[in-house]
């Protein structure tokens, strides 16, 4: 890989930023479309809870729209997961549950960073994203120990999600300058905690941890996977198609 | 798995410390931790609330509304049953 200098602050603030302005977009793609009212309008909340803190991250990197609708897949710097097409409901809450349940982890930590933005950024976002990790959790339990169907298709989710929870966990070299900086929490530090977490929610919804499957990285350096290119068609078409557009 | 068939539930938020919760509204969840979960996200999202109860609707007893007349009616007449001959402080809040 060619050396590019980065500053390890600003490729965070995208890491972080990215993260939740790609997930936020992919739940808020459920309005209208939820299996139940309740549920249509409890994941446009987390949404815009997500979108809310994109908002923060990216505009503390820099000017925050340009930066969400005048990028390209290649400069995107959000992990994989998160861009994984939502499926069915069950697939969705298991990707809230995967990512949510680290993004909690390290919020936790993220509060004693050196950097006074990112705390009291963490100390915002962790009650938001506590919640969606414990509705995540419920719905799992309920899906998992439910009907034939419904245990099905959780299986199903957390198989499609599983391959993409190693990257979570990547450290490459300007997340260590990161961390080395102390702006950033080493993931390596909560893996083992996130492991049982996540066996301890499994085993309340009488599921198997899913098969370890060959991971796949590389969202962090842009290389991402073709449903990112979609997303961002449909979430940067206005802006770029009437630039001046106010709203 | 879809909403409809799930139970119906009746929601009540505390607005602030002191006061008392009032029914909002209802939700459908399938247990009862799902409906403060939905009821949170649909009834406290603008800060309306420090505290939630969810009651299964088919839990409540309701008065007969074609006995309303024997019920209410009689109140009607009884004036001094209000406590209205007396002056209020402004300091006192929430009467």
């Amino acid at each position: 890989m060619a050396t590019v200098a980065v500053d390890p602050r600003h490729d965070y603030l995208l890491r972080l930023g990215d993260d939740a302005l790609v997930l936020g977009q992919r739940l808020g793609e459920w309005c209208g479309h939820g299996p139940a009212l309740e549920v249509d309008i409890s994941l446009a909340n987390l949404a815009l809870d997500l979108v809310g803190q994109a908002t923060l991250l990216l505009n503390e990197a820099g000017d925050g729209d340009r930066l969400a609708f005048h990028r390209d897949v290649l400069d995107f710097r959000n992990c994989l997961m998160v861009e994984q097409p939502n499926g069915d409901f069950a697939q969705t809450i298991a990707r809230h549950l995967l990512y949510t349940t680290w993004q909690h982890m390290l919020l936790d930590r993220l509060r004693q960073s050196s950097d006074r933005f990112l705390v009291e950024f963490a100390h915002k976002a962790v009650k938001e994203v506590a919640y969606h990790r414990e509705l995540a959790a419920e719905w799992t339990i309920r899906l998992g120990d439910g009907t034939e169907e419904s245990t099905r298709r959780m299986v199903d989710g957390l198989d499609w999600c599983w391959r993409f929870v190693p990257e979570l966990f990547e450290v490459d070299d300007a997340l260590q300058a990161a961390i080395d900086g102390g702006i950033a929490p080493d993931p390596r530090e909560f893996e083992e905690e996130y492991r049982s977490a996540f066996s301890a929610v499994l085993a309340e919804a009488k599921l198997e941890t899913p098969a370890d499957q060959r991971p796949i990285l590389g969202g962090r350096r842009g290389h991402h996977s073709e449903h990112l290119g979609h997303l961002l068609a449909v979430m940067q078409f206005l802006p770029r198609t009437y630039p001046d557009a106010k709203w | 798995m879809s909403g409809h068939d799930w139970p119906l539930w009746e929601v009540f938020v505390r607005s602030k410390g002191g006061l008392s919760h009032r029914h909002v509204g209802s939700v459908h969840a399938p247990d009862a931790q799902l409906a403060l979960a939905h009821a949170r996200d649909t009834y406290t999202r603008r800060q309306e609330g420090v505290s939630l109860w969810v009651v299964r609707s088919a839990d409540i007893v309701a008065s007969d509304p074609d006995q309303a007349g024997e019920l209410f009616e009689p109140a009607e007449s009884k004036i001094y049953r209000h406590p209205t001959f007396y002056d209020i402080p402004d300091e006192v809040k929430h009467i």
